[in-house]
């Protein structure tokens, strides 16, 4: 009997692996066939990875044994800005074709030590700047649930082989909702943890103030499993929380929660109506399960999304300072050894790229440093203050995950003052460093397609359970 | 309002060649994010801006080599566009 990739989650495949029904090589065929089918019109897939059997076989063998991980033998994808020792890894840009990683990351080595089987890696924006996957060097990837529509962004390609079954599992980075959004968009549940709660050592930087690596699930609990798989200190990273797990998640588990619901940014202008109603319908739901709902008001955070888009470009074009056209990648030959750094780094980079290099530069440079760089700082430390303020009254806070479902193709590509206004809600959970997860609420009508919308909880920091349990009192009204 | 002068010296500060073609589009884009990213100046805050985020701790370890000289050598020189006698090779510099 075929396997059923489409209803599969982690925990009935690993069932299957105990009671021999099939084996993690099964499996992996299985989804690899599935992957190669859709990739060729959905492009999630840089690349699906050659030797994906020869790790499905190392899992059988330890699955035989009796000792088994939660993502053992699991078919998982990667996103392209991670890197695994000897693969090609290019975060979407020109500038990094043909690039080999030298090392693995701290999260692809926990996978690799679990016997996870990762099949490839997932196209994206490039250096994750963008919130449609369209800026991605190797072309656009399209949303599995309308071929026409973006799957979000920036790990497009991550949530679009998860949604097409090319996947049980995926990891992406989220940096300003790039895990939360593209899960919105094509109805998964995508995971933003804390900050300092999964090491980033191995990950390529945009914004090292907000990065960090998530996981995609198709349930809440698949989430918790991958989310489970990647936690914990790491030496090499520096910004890593030793113990956050041990420590942190201990309070007492209460079964009825609170839920902040902060009216005035979700009244404001530019949110799409339906989006608004399919919340509010929701959040109707919860309270009548018995969670309450409380209005609150966080006054600063509308200005979080204009703190980030000064923070960002700043520390992008710092990172991004690196791709000089020397050490690694896309390099153009001249004369003088500056016309090397600025026509490699010219022609290697894409306009969204070079738009944010330049809007740091900016940003960053003497005579504005003052007015952008420092006032959006103090900006980040007053929206922080008043989300842990908040988080003394309430449990979670809610809001859409995006402000409008998927749109078409092309549709935002023009204005990038348009795209950047995507992120209003999945913005603040970077600024303050706190986990937010999106999770599928009920689902809109476009073009006669019906499209996922997400709802956002954010969490104080390693409240990471709190938004599981929430996520899945969400899953049980839609079920 | 940002000119076409702006962008040629930003791109220079940046290590950046932007076609001519583009710098007219990028003048007329960043202006109006410059706008409004602006808005930050609407918010009142404290005088000290020192960035804090995660926790703030002091990180440590011994000053010494991390492994052994050379295990990543030729892996990190084949990355390089180009290279002579097991050394990255760049332009002239003075």
């Amino acid at each position: 009997m075929p396997i059923n990739l489409n209803t599969l989650t982690i925990k009935k495949a690993q069932d299957a692996f105990r009671s021999g029904e099939y084996t993690s090589r099964m499996l992996t065929e299985a989804v690899l066939a599935e992957a190669k089918k859709q990739n060729a019109d959905i492009n999630a897939y840089a690349e699906i990875f050659d030797d994906a059997l020869t790790l499905a076989d190392a899992a059988d063998k330890r699955i035989k044994s009796g000792n088994i991980e939660p993502l053992t033998g699991i078919p998982v994808a990667i996103k392209d800005n991670m890197l695994y020792a000897g693969k090609e890894s290019t975060s979407g840009s020109k500038i990094l074709r043909g690039h080999i990683a030298t090392y693995s990351g701290a999260v692809v080595e926990k996978l690799l030590a679990q016997n996870a089987v990762i099949i490839g890696r997932t196209n994206m924006d490039e250096f994750a700047m963008g919130s449609s996957t369209e800026t991605c060097a190797y072309g656009l990837v399209k949303n599995p649930i309308d071929t026409k529509r973006t799957p979000g962004g920036s790990s497009g390609g991550a949530a679009a082989a998860l949604s097409m079954d090319g996947a049980l599992g995926t990891f992406g980075s989220d940096t300003g909702g790039s895990i939360r959004q593209p899960a919105s968009f094509t109805g998964l549940v995508g995971l933003k943890p804390t900050y300092g709660a999964v090491s980033r050592s191995g990950l390529m930087s945009l914004a090292s103030s907000f990065d960090q690596i998530g996981p995609f699930g198709k349930t809440v609990a698949d989430t918790k499993i991958l989310y489970g798989a990647i936690a914990g200190y790491d030496s090499l990273d520096s910004t890593s929380v030793p113990n956050n797990h041990a420590t942190r998640v201990t309070a007492t588990k209460k079964e009825k929660l609170t839920i902040g619901v902060p009216t005035d940014f979700i009244n404001a202008e530019g949110i799409d109506e339906d989006v608004r109603e399919r919340f509010r319908a929701t959040i109707a739901e919860l309270k009548k399960a018995g969670h309450s709902i409380l209005e609150i008001a966080l006054p600063s955070l509308p200005k979080s999304l204009a703190a980030y888009y000064i923070i960002q470009p700043a520390e992008a074009s710092s990172n991004l300072a690196r791709f000089d056209g020397i050490r690694y990648g896309f390099s153009k030959d001249a004369e003088r050894l500056i016309d090397v750094y600025r026509q490699s780094r010219g022609e290697g980079f894409g306009k969204e790229a070079r738009r944010r290099i330049l809007l740091g530069t900016y940003v960053l440079s003497a005579g504005y440093y003052d007015a952008y760089y420092n006032k959006a700082v103090a900006v980040r430390r007053q929206i922080t203050e008043e989300l842990s303020a908040a988080f003394k009254k309430v449990d979670v806070i809610a809001t859409p995950t995006a402000p409008s479902p998927a749109w078409r193709l092309g549709e935002k590509s023009a204005d990038p003052m348009k795209m950047y206004l995507e992120d209003i809600f999945t913005v603040p959970a970077n600024i303050a460093g706190i986990p937010a997860i999106s999770v599928p609420g009920e689902s809109v009508v476009r073009d006669g397609v019906k499209l996922p919308t997400g709802i956002q909880f954010m969490a104080a920091a390693f409240q990471e359970d709190t938004l599981f349990q929430i996520a899945s009192a969400v899953e049980k009204i839609y079920e | 309002m940002i000119t076409k002068d702006d962008i040629e010296n930003l791109a220079t500060l940046a290590r950046l060649d932007v076609a001519d073609e583009d710098k007219e589009e990028f003048a007329e884009i960043l202006g109006p994010i410059l706008d409004y990213v602006s808005e930050v100046s609407s918010v009142v805050t404290a005088d000290d801006a020192t960035p804090r985020v995660g926790a703030l701790r002091n990180v440590m370890r011994e000053d010494g080599p991390a492994r052994s000289g050379g295990a990543f050598t030729d892996a990190i020189l084949k990355n390089a566009p180009e290279t002579e006698d097991g050394y990255v090779r760049v332009k002239q510099i003075f």
